[in-house]
């Protein structure tokens, strides 16, 4: 073999072995990585990560203006925003918990409080405001596991209900129903105006079962009832029996839109909004979406209707923006000064007023109370009501959801009673707590 | 007097040095495996490492999220498998993967003939090929929201049926929907994969079976089927394994509902995992599905070593 072979030769076997170096490289770059969210540099400056799905569901830049101003505030802190859609954050906190890499400050629902601190990925809040001297007395609310909070809400979206106003008066009715008889009444006088028009709409899907949560149990709710007894699943008290025979005597007079069993939140609202169901219970965050859809269409919001000769406080479901700190942060001082600033008076309400929603902050006013009627009359129920979301802090809420709507399907689509799927949902929860 | 001159092997023209017949035998070797060892690494830590780490955990309870990880031997196992759901969800997956095999292999063979046939123009063929392979380009989430959108109580389908009927969210119609809209979103790659082998064909075949008399069935099914017998298996096998891991679909569209008409092993296993936390049954349930799928791998790759 010549010179010139024998050096092609060799380039040959460096090349190989420098794929089978680089290889290694990429593997171990793809599985490896700081274990740590948060870095600190020379001079002594930490960077902390907050994920959440917050920035992506507000306007373009304003959240972060509203955290630039936070790393102003706090020269040496830097935020680095890891945002993106609700369930891709979802996946990617739950990830971080089983590998101990969650980001320093994590946006939490209150479904995963519970199963987060009982795997110690999160930290004990109460602790936390200990440390820092923090003054939780202007705390709307806190979610609290076994005695320690673990969550605090941001801002709250509560969950009134919404009356198509042109279609109650063509069928003739005048004012929204305030209790389940008048309700019962509505939907059937809007059913029967016919077409593709229905009275009520129902989301349960399994695949995102809140309509059980929101739709369903928020009926027990405005009645102040219950769906536990001290802590513990009670879904065959008298409070959530009357609620679900409610609403399969509505089932069976036909006024549900059709659909309901694989319906989720979206479909809900595009039904509302495209003016094919009279009435729905839906998140305040949804009505400048249904303005910008449909800005003919004429709707107003109230509670929702309680049980007949019912007179006392309601409780209205909401969902919040929860924020907690990762265990496994090393600058978890950093991360309650975050903590902090976004649940301070002034700071809440901008954040609330971006949102459309209501503050964690009691102190807080968000400005759209003042400025717009639909959300002032919200504001006003909100404050004649008690927030009510038994879900919030229970074990693998999501599954109790939709161990509740297997059952609820099966009774509604006639294979057992009401009773009968109570007691099966209840045993099925009870297993789960 | 001859001058002699040693006679050198190629090696010791290539190297100037003499090496025992084993050194050579063992630096061919390592050659070998060095150029192998990055398919290999990756191999390794992409696929063995997870699928070992997954067994693992459907041996162990409070996998990942436990702090306290406890070896339980199989009893994992007995707990999935006396699980009622599993079986509602096994035969669903059955009744799913077999319906859409069938359905893809008979629609992708009648569409495929269609534009193998001589009795239709260029500009037409064009024209079908383009329409028919469409489903094809479509990702599992648009699929699952286009169909949604249609077969929805006020959509398209029941406007043109004049109908009410609520395909998705009735317990007796959802598992037939979900199959029916998988069949549509997978007869392509049957259509065009059997397209190609019709192609291969040769006409002398075909001319042969004329002069002996045979008709369009027979020469369907004494010329065509056999000539596609290799096709059509490996097509079939690997379409058991594809479709009976379908989860995006029955997942976007459905749930696993109404009530659990339409949970396959795929939901099943997802819902064991990110519903209810318990990552032990689900890795049992992976590890379960993984072995059924094992079976048809073993006869998809004896398959191809026959056809070899």
């Amino acid at each position: 073999m010549t010179r010139a072979g024998q050096g092609h030769s060799k380039a040959l076997k460096i090349a190989g072995a420098a794929i089978a170096a680089g290889s290694l490289m990429l593997v171990t770059g793809c599985s490896g990585g700081s274990s740590d969210g948060a870095t600190g540099d020379a001079g002594g400056d930490v960077t902390i990560e907050f994920a959440q799905w917050w920035e992506p569901e507000l306007p373009d830049g304003e959240f972060r203006a509203l955290i630039d101003k936070f790393e102003a505030e706090n020269p040496g802190i830097t935020v680095e925003l890891v945002s993106g859609p609700y369930a891709s954050t979802k996946e990617q906190l739950f990830a971080g918990a089983a590998s101990g890499t969650m980001p320093d400050v994590v946006g939490l629902d209150g479904a995963w409080v519970n199963d987060f601190a009982s795997q110690g990925v999160i930290a004990n809040l109460t602790d936390l405001m200990a440390d820092a001297g923090y003054d939780d007395s202007q705390l709307a609310s806190q979610i609290q596991v076994d005695g320690g909070t673990y969550m605090i809400p941001v801002v709250n979206f509560v969950y009134p209900m919404f009356t198509n106003d042109d279609l109650l008066a063509e069928a003739g009715v005048t004012t929204p129903p305030t209790n389940r008889t008048e309700f019962a009444d509505a939907a059937q006088k809007v059913t029967a105006l016919g077409g593709d028009v229905s009275g009520w709409v129902l989301p349960l899907s399994l695949e995102a079962p809140n309509g059980v949560q929101n739709d369903v149990m928020s009926w027990v709710w405005a009645s102040g009832g219950s769906m536990l007894n001290d802590g513990q699943p009670d879904l065959t008290n008298a409070d959530v029996t009357s609620a679900v025979d409610y609403i399969q005597g509505l089932w069976d007079d036909g006024v549900i839109a059709a659909g309901s069993f694989t319906m989720k939140e979206q479909d809900k609202v595009e039904e509302f909004t495209n003016g094919r169901v009279g009435m729905m219970i839906d998140s305040l965050a949804h009505i400048n979406l249904i303005r910008e859809t449909n800005p003919d269409l004429n709707f107003s919001i109230s509670a929702i209707p309680a049980e007949d000769g019912y007179d006392g406080e309601r409780g209205i479901p909401y969902a919040s923006w929860g924020i907690g700190v990762a265990e496994n942060s090393e600058h978890k001082d950093a991360a309650f000064k975050l903590v902090s600033f976004l649940m301070s008076e002034d700071v809440n309400s901008e954040l609330s007023t971006m949102a459309n929603a209501f503050p964690g902050n009691t102190q807080s006013v968000p400005d759209f109370v003042n400025d717009d009627e639909l959300f002032k009359t919200a504001f006003d129920i909100y404050q004649a009501s008690y927030p009510a979301n038994e879900f919030t802090g229970l074990p693998v809420a999501e599954e109790l959801m939709r161990l509740f709507g297997e059952q609820l399907q099966a009774a509604l689509d006639g294979q057992q009673s009401v009773d009968e799927a109570l007691q099966k949902a209840q045993d099925a929860w009870v297993a789960e707590f | 007097m001859s001058l002699k001159t040693p006679v050198l092997d190629t090696e010791v023209i290539v190297t100037g040095v003499p090496q025992s017949k084993r050194r050579r035998q063992l630096r061919r070797t390592a050659e070998s495996y060095a150029f192998l060892s990055p398919t290999m690494i990756l191999l390794f830590v992409l696929m063995i490492i997870p699928i070992v780490m997954v067994i693992g955990y459907s041996l162990q309870d409070g996998a990942i999220i436990g702090k306290d990880h406890e070896f339980v031997g199989l009893d994992n196992y007995m707990a999935v498998l006396t699980n009622p759901s599993f079986w509602n969800a096994t035969s669903n997956t059955v009744i799913f993967t077999v319906t859409s095999v069938v359905a893809h292999l008979i629609i992708g063979l009648g569409f495929a003939m269609m534009l193998n046939s001589t009795l239709i123009g260029a500009v037409p063929r064009a024209i079908f090929r383009g329409l028919y392979v469409l489903p094809w380009l479509f990702t599992v989430a648009v699929i699952a929201v286009l169909w949604r959108m249609l077969l929805a109580p006020n959509g398209v389908i029941n406007f043109l049926l004049n109908t009410n009927i609520e395909w998705l969210a009735s317990p007796q119609l959802a598992l037939g929907t979900v199959t029916f809209i998988n069949i549509w979103a997978g007869y392509p790659f049957f259509m065009v994969s059997l397209l190609a082998g019709l192609q291969g064909i040769p006409s002398d075949l075909y001319e042969a079976a004329s002069i002996d008399g045979a008709g369009p069935v027979q020469r369907f099914w004494n010329v065509t089927v056999p000539q596609l017998r290799p096709i059509i298996v490996s097509l079939v096998l690997l379409d058991l394994i594809w479709t009976s891991q379908q989860f995006a679909l029955i997942w976007m569209t459905t749930g696993g509902g109404p009530i659990n008409v339409t949970e396959v092993l795929s939901t099943f296993t997802y819902k064991l995992a990110f519903a209810k936390y318990d990552f032990s049954q689900a890795a049992t349930s992976a590890v379960l599905v993984l072995l059924m799928s094992m079976v048809l791998a073993v006869f998809y790759v004896r398959h191809q070593k026959a056809r070899d």
